[in-house]
């Protein structure tokens, strides 16, 4: 499909571009191989989640104003961070200007849900022959209704899941719990380190316990602090981001020899 | 700013001193949370329940004052005496006053989280007035003197070996006895003789019923029960939020409360108190303790709505790996984070924080109180208020600072990752407390931004 007559705006939330090039990479070209036309503003910087989970949002207004002049030429802004995308769509305010507040709000997307919900992409043609996990980050599935949540009595759907799924040679793996949070948390995984920490090593053994090869999720911030346990374990299981999966080029399948 | 208590980061961390005992708290609540799951499956009509009753609450608490009205005027028609209680000193001295005019100095309780609220047992201890808890989880703290961890499952905290120590030092069972039939029959023959021999029973409320002027207490055991039948003065205690307008609002709490609180489809008795039995006297008192407040509060009113079935506890996946007295509040959890701040803010300046703000709770919230989005607004309140410790003020400034200026950012992030590739111990230390369970992300050599700067532009 061609969709290079939309504007889309990549938001690459701070951390991900500080710690994690190869994840805006590989958001950027995914889209780009979907059809889509994508501009990369250069002034942008952070949601203001940081400091406003910790409850100083009054210290994101200079956050917002350069996430909107950012974005404002945009139709629509895509994020490979559910937990990002939730805090704009919850909480960017812009002083004095409510409406401009929500046409920004009501354009952001996470990259599963764009691809799913904007672009009604059912099936990616990607190569990834391993055993995976799936870890739900909790802003992107209660947040921003991903997938449906175990907590309510509602009809199941999956929209990574749906995706990874049609992936080649995945095989997705069962979690006794699969949604239960990692424990990550934005400052909480500091300032709570011992609950945040010991959070993250039960989601990490639900995985290994499933023989999990990859870890993966649509929120970075989530897999960072997997990451960051499973390398203190020296453990062979790694993490990746969604959109890794996702662009990982289909392979030349080799015809059989008869 | 001085603290009486251990915030919810220290004591947790103690808490987790001992990994094996967190895996067994965290999947013995989990077990909860898991036949909450199934028993509310059973149900097609589990989400409009839910509805119905935030709907239900909704009304109280917009109807308040007119409600209380109607049942203080219905349960007086019933013969019961209804006191008014602003704060918890007055509600202990009520019951005080109450029990010095019968000249009672022993009275049975049946589980009753207000009491706890209001440190009652202390305070009628003070005063001469023995008060033995009848529910076995209560029992067992109280013999151990601490409160209860869980509002629903009071010793959910402590394993079949702590019961057998405690009940062979207080209640002469034999040493090392961990059979839980053995145990509770020890606790059983205990208690008989206190509700046999005591003529005040207390008892808590979980729904008055503003159309009859009754009241009903739901429990597993029967104690409220026995302990109400058998006393000459029945006072029972509420939080005013308890009010439902119509008895037949009964009909979607009790499906909904036993179900969430355990996956039980209903308690065992869900007892019905409207009139004194003949000779007996029945006392309601209806404190208010912070609760006014809480109502003006337009972001936190909802949080009134609960019903303490405690489901948001068995799915916190914090509370779960920190136990309930690291919340340092009667009411513990997540619900206990949002009530406890309207209390007192500086003591309990901590428990907004002490989440990751997953959302678990709203969503198993029988009357879908937006619990984790309180929690966000409480913390804005607190920093506002001055709550917060300096340091973390001046931390977060640094950041908002950096992130406000782009070029200020990419040159930071230039710096530091520099820095974590050339003198990695600068990061790697035991000043960050990051580092100390787990690694540092790898810092890659280009940011995004650079590389977009190089590739695309």
């Amino acid at each position: 499909m061609d969709y290079s007559h939309l504007k889309i705006g990549l938001f690459i939330p701070c951390y991900v571009d500080q710690f994690y090039p190869q994840v805006g990479i590989a958001t950027l070209e995914l889209l780009e191989k979907l059809g889509c036309k994508v501009g990369f503003p250069l002034n942008q910087t952070c949601c203001g989640q940081p400091m406003a989970n910790s409850g100083f949002e009054h210290l994101t207004k200079d956050c917002n104003n350069l996430f909107y002049d950012s974005f404002a030429e945009f139709d629509y802004v895509v994020s490979p961070s559910g937990s990002c995308v939730l805090h704009i769509k919850d909480h960017l305010k812009l002083e004095n200007r409510p409406e401009e507040s929500q046409k920004v709000r009501r354009k952001v997307y996470e990259l599963i849900e764009f691809i799913t919900d904007v672009l009604k992409i059912e099936e990616i043609a990607a190569d990834f022959p391993h055993r995976v996990g799936l870890h739900q980050g909790c802003h992107g599935q209660r947040g921003l209704h991903l997938s449906q949540m175990s907590e309510l009595n509602a009809a199941p759907y999956n929209k990574p899941e749906n995706l990874l799924k049609k992936v080649h040679g995945l095989e997705l793996v069962d979690l006794d719990r699969k949604d239960e949070c990692c424990g990550f948390g934005g400052t909480f995984c500091v300032s709570e380190e011992a609950v945040s920490v010991k959070m993250g090593k039960d989601r990490v053994a639900d995985h290994i316990r499933h023989n999990a090869e990859y870890i993966t999720g649509s929120d970075m911030s989530c897999l960072l602090h997997l990451e960051g346990i499973l390398k203190r374990k020296n453990s062979a299981v790694q993490v990746k981001h969604i959109a890794e999966i996702l662009n990982s080029a289909i392979k030349q399948i080799p015809v059989p020899n008869h | 700013m001085s603290k009486a208590v251990i915030e919810h980061a220290e004591a947790s961390e103690t808490f987790n001193k001992d990994e094996s005992y967190v895996d067994w708290h965290d999947e013995t609540l989990w077990f909860v949370r898991k036949k909450r799951d199934i028993s509310s499956k059973l149900l097609p009509e589990w989400e409009e329940l839910r509805e119905t009753a935030s709907q239900i609450k909704h009304y109280v608490l917009s109807h308040m004052d007119d409600l209380l009205e109607t049942f203080e005027k219905n349960a007086k028609a019933n013969g019961v005496h209804v006191h008014w209680a602003a704060d918890a000193k007055e509600h202990n001295e009520i019951v005080l006053a109450i029990l010095k005019q019968r000249k009672v100095d022993k009275m049975v309780k049946s589980k009753s989280m207000l009491t706890e609220e209001c440190h009652m047992n202390e305070f009628l201890s003070q005063n001469g007035i023995e008060v033995i808890d009848t529910d076995l989880g209560e029992r067992i703290v109280q013999l151990r003197q601490e409160p209860p961890s869980h509002i629903v499952l009071p010793a959910i905290h402590l394993k079949k070996k702590d019961i057998g120590d405690l009940f062979h030092e207080h209640l002469g069972t034999d040493a090392g006895a961990t059979d839980p039939q053995y145990l509770t029959e020890a606790a059983r023959q205990h208690l008989r003789d206190k509700f046999l021999t005591r003529r005040a029973a207390l008892t808590g409320v979980n729904f008055a019923v503003a159309e009859t002027g009754a009241f009903v207490v739901c429990t597993n055991e029967g104690n409220a029960d026995m302990g109400a039948h058998l006393a000459d003065v029945h006072i029972a205690c509420m939080g005013f939020e308890k009010i439902i307008p119509l008895q037949a609002h009964l009909g979607v709490f009790l499906r909904l409360l036993a179900r969430s609180a355990t996956g039980q489809p209903i308690t065992t008795y869900s007892s019905h108190f409207k009139t004194p039995r003949q000779g007996q006297e029945m006392h309601l008192v209806i404190v208010d303790n912070g609760r006014s407040t809480q109502l003006g509060r337009a972001d936190f009113r909802n949080s009134l709505k609960c019903i303490r079935c405690g489901a948001c506890m068995n799915t916190c996946p914090v509370y779960r790996r920190s136990g309930g007295h690291s919340y340092h509040n009667a009411v513990a959890g997540p619900i206990g984070s949002i009530l406890a701040p309207n209390l007192d803010m500086t003591k309990n300046a901590d428990l907004p924080f002490a989440s990751t703000l997953c959302g678990s709770c709203s969503n198993v919230c029988p009357v879908k109180i937006d619990i984790h989005d309180q929690l966000y607004k409480w913390r804005q309140v607190l920093v506002q208020g001055g709550h917060v410790p300096q340091a973390k003020e001046i931390g977060i400034k640094a950041m908002s600072m950096v992130l406000s200026q782009p070029r200020f950012y990419q040159w930071s992030g230039r710096l530091g990752r520099s820095v974590m590739r050339t003198l990695p111990f600068m990061v790697n230390n035991s000043l960050n407390p990051w580092y100390k369970q787990r690694e540092m992300p790898e810092p890659p050599k280009e940011s995004f931004r650079d590389w977009y700067v190089r590739n695309r532009k």
